[in-house]
């Protein structure tokens, strides 16, 4: 274990996400924490430190948007911190949490993290383009789903992927976000669906990707001598891990991302996890398309590179599979308001090792689990491993 | 280093560009009903904690201090006092303005919360802090629910 | 928790809501322009591409020849050592074909976008750019491509000197 304290989550919470939300960014950080302080049933007065995030201001139309969110992330004349790696934010935001408790500095963080897309007219991907390069991308007029279609199509070709493969992660988890009562775009989709649906940016059509989104997330940690005050069943944060790598997307091999490997074996050392498939008993790696699903189980060491649509063939990564990933029905199905959207998968895994998921509960009691969110331009990846 | 210096400054390049960017703000569900009591009943309004004894102005649905939901919806009155002030005599890019404008933030009396407004209908050398003044309204069929359907603060005795 | 909780805070809205103005909102467009600095390294890699040619720099601890330049190198953090004019040919790493534009809406004539790894760089070092000349069915990766310029007054010292890639 390193830090001096161990950390546990004793909390969460968790807003609707939509397309379009009337709260305001204030309000929907309120929401999530509320109930995160709620479900700890603690208040305002027991929170030492807040930890923040959130993706760029250009989204919510705010300037310094973690400073206006403050006070309905509860930290009102508190230590604030706010971090920020693009997709990343989310899981990054909780391994920020966890130092701030690791460190011995507080007992209790709240973790929070928000995300108003729906303010950025007529659509955020406006706010996407100053991301690339002013000079070698931008003239050419360049959309994020273009270098998302590119990253796609060289992990197809690398392991000889076919479309049809690929497809059955969106099947499969917008089926699971039927059994999330805050998701955005759960439904039945069929492969055909899929194959047949626009086609965006080839091979990317419109089913394989995650919508934009509203909502927020909440978390509350606290050290191991207060956590065991607060619930018997806190969930340790045996492991955290965060890797970046270069903007010079275009200099590297896109059909395997390295910067999450190397994350995720920080967060597994930490955890003293050394055989990741058979140790990890869900996962909820980050999916804003179907096959990065695929690619961040692979950057995770959970299965052979190439390996991982053969093991969604199989049925190995539904809720009653041997590695169920995502039964939260991820980004694909409950939405992806960026910051949100990965801190929402780290409560799922709070819930599930709580056996508290109601109808998305894996079976088999499952101890061990991971979050993972990937972000920036295709260069970031933040891991946390949590255990009961 | 042996990388060769650009010595002609003509030579060394500036990309101009811009952030493409519009926005829609909604008001969320505090500010939907503050500005909507300006728009159609002329009221200002604010919400009341009753745990920490307070009355928050704008109106929030929650109390930052103690965290709890705020339900209570209260005619705060239209009467304020300034707290402090500024007379702007340029413009948000530094040119000349015709007239000079004061600015003040506005205690609403009665509330711990206030508002910054326009100053009018008042001399500035005239204007101090602890004034009185009142808000002034836009007629009705004028007001779309903005922080502009209060015309400005005026003083009053 | 999450199976015992009855209903989670958020109000949904329909976007014909706010376009109607059934909701209260305001509309800003900020006024964000800027004059980035191009740099040290980018400076003369626009100035070369109004000379039609492609240069590089290269570090002579890790040996790699880097396109787009830098002055230092972000492996071995030290500056580089060189720079190297390399070819305006190169292979296809990968490709994608877009149907829609920047807005979103769709578009008739496709555009074929690509990671195109030059010839005389280290391995994988790819720029992103178009390919045209070709039926986007016919793509291959691995296909030999080739700079197509724009004619020399028409340069300005941008990336789109090259109008595309065409195979060879």
């Amino acid at each position: 274990m390193l830090g001096k304290k161990r950390v546990a989550i004793v909390g969460a919470g968790l807003t609707l996400f939509r397309r379009n939300l009337k709260e305001t960014g204030k309000e929907l950080c309120y929401g999530a924490t509320k109930m995160a302080l709620d479900s700890a049933g603690l208040t305002l007065k027991d929170i030492d430190s807040v930890a923040f995030g959130s993706a760029p201001d250009a989204f919510d139309g705010i300037h310094m948007k973690g400073e206006n969110m403050v006070d309905g992330s509860g930290a009102w004349r508190k230590p604030f911190s706010r971090v920020f790696v693009g997709g990343g934010t989310g899981v990054f935001t909780a391994d920020a949490g966890w130092w701030h408790v690791a460190s011995g500095l507080f007992d209790t963080c709240l973790v929070v993290a928000e995300e108003k897309m729906s303010s950025c007219y007529p659509h955020p991907a406006y706010a996407f383009t100053t991301i690339f390069d002013p000079m070698m991308s931008r003239p050419l007029g360049t959309t994020l789903i273009w270098i998302f279609a590119l990253e796609m199509h060289r992990y197809m070709h690398r392991h000889g992927i076919k479309k049809e493969q690929i497809a059955l992660v969106s099947v499969k988890n917008k089926k699971n976000a039927l059994d999330h009562p805050c998701a955005q775009l759960a439904a039945n989709i069929t492969v055909e669906d899929v194959l047949n649906s626009e086609i965006m940016c080839w091979p990317v059509q419109r089913l394989d990707i995650s919508p934009t989104s509203d909502g927020a997330a909440a978390l509350v940690l606290a050290s191991e001598d207060v956590a065991k005050k607060i619930t018997d069943n806190p969930v340790w944060i045996d492991g955290v891990g965060w890797c970046i790598d270069s903007t010079y997307w275009t200099n590297r091999d896109l059909y395997y991302p390295d910067y999450v490997e190397y994350a995720a074996r920080m967060a597994y050392k930490m955890a003293g996890i050394k055989n990741p498939p058979k140790e990890i008993d869900v996962a909820e790696p980050y999916d804003p398309f179907d096959y990065k699903e695929l690619h961040h189980m692979e950057g995770l060491l959970l299965c052979k590179k190439g390996e991982a649509p053969k093991l969604t063939a199989e049925g190995v990564t539904q809720r009653d599979g041997d590695l169920p990933i995502n039964p939260s029905g991820g980004l694909l199905g409950v939405g992806n308001p960026i910051a949100a959207a990965g801190l929402m998968k780290v409560c799922e895994i709070f819930w599930q090792l709580r056996g508290e998921a109601g109808k998305r509960q894996v079976p088999g009691d499952p101890r061990t689990g991971l979050a993972q969110a990937w972000g920036d331009l295709m260069q970031y990846g933040s891991v946390i491993v949590l255990r009961r | 280093m042996s990388i060769e210096k650009i010595s002609d400054p003509r030579q060394i390049r500036h990309w101009p560009g811009h952030m493409e960017t519009d926005y829609i703000y909604t008001h969320g569900i505090a500010g939907e009903r503050f500005f909507k009591e300006i728009k159609e009943n002329g009221r200002i309004t604010g919400t009341r904690c009753k745990h920490c004894n307070l009355v928050y102005v704008p109106p929030r649905i929650y109390c930052e201090r103690c965290f709890e939901k705020l339900e209570e919806w209260i005619d705060v009155g239209t009467r304020g006092t300034i707290q402090t002030f500024t007379v702007a005599y340029v413009d948000i890019d530094g040119s000349k303005l015709k007239q000079p404008m004061i600015y003040a933030m506005i205690k609403i009396n009665g509330t711990d919360g206030g508002l910054v407004h326009k100053i009018d209908e008042a001399n500035p050398k005239d204007v101090k802090i602890g004034m009185q003044v009142g808000a002034v309204l836009k007629p009705k069929e004028e007001r779309k629910g903005s922080i502009n359907d209060i015309k400005h603060f005026k003083p009053t005795k | 928790m999450s199976a015992k909780i009855k209903k989670y805070p958020g109000h949904p809205l329909k976007s014909a809501e706010v376009r109607e103005g059934k909701v209260l909102t305001s509309r800003w467009k900020p006024k964000a322009k800027y004059m980035w600095s191009a740099g040290v390294a980018m400076s003369r890699f626009l100035n070369e591409l109004k000379k039609g040619k492609i240069v590089g720099t290269k570090c002579n601890k890790c040996g790699r020849i880097m396109v787009p330049p830098r002055v230092f190198c972000e492996q071995c953090f030290k500056s580089t050592d060189k720079w190297t004019y390399v070819k305006d040919t190169g292979t296809v790493n990968t490709y994608s074909v877009s149907f829609i534009a920047g807005d979103a809406s769709r578009i008739k004539e496709p555009i074929i976008v690509a990671i195109i790894d030059l010839d005389g760089a280290s391995p994988g070092m790819g720029i992103q750019h178009k390919i045209s000349e070709i039926n986007w069915k016919e793509v291959k990766f691995g296909m030999k491509v080739k700079a197509v310029w724009r004619p020399p007054e028409e340069r300005k010292g941008t990336i789109t000197d090259i109008k595309y890639f065409k195979p060879i």
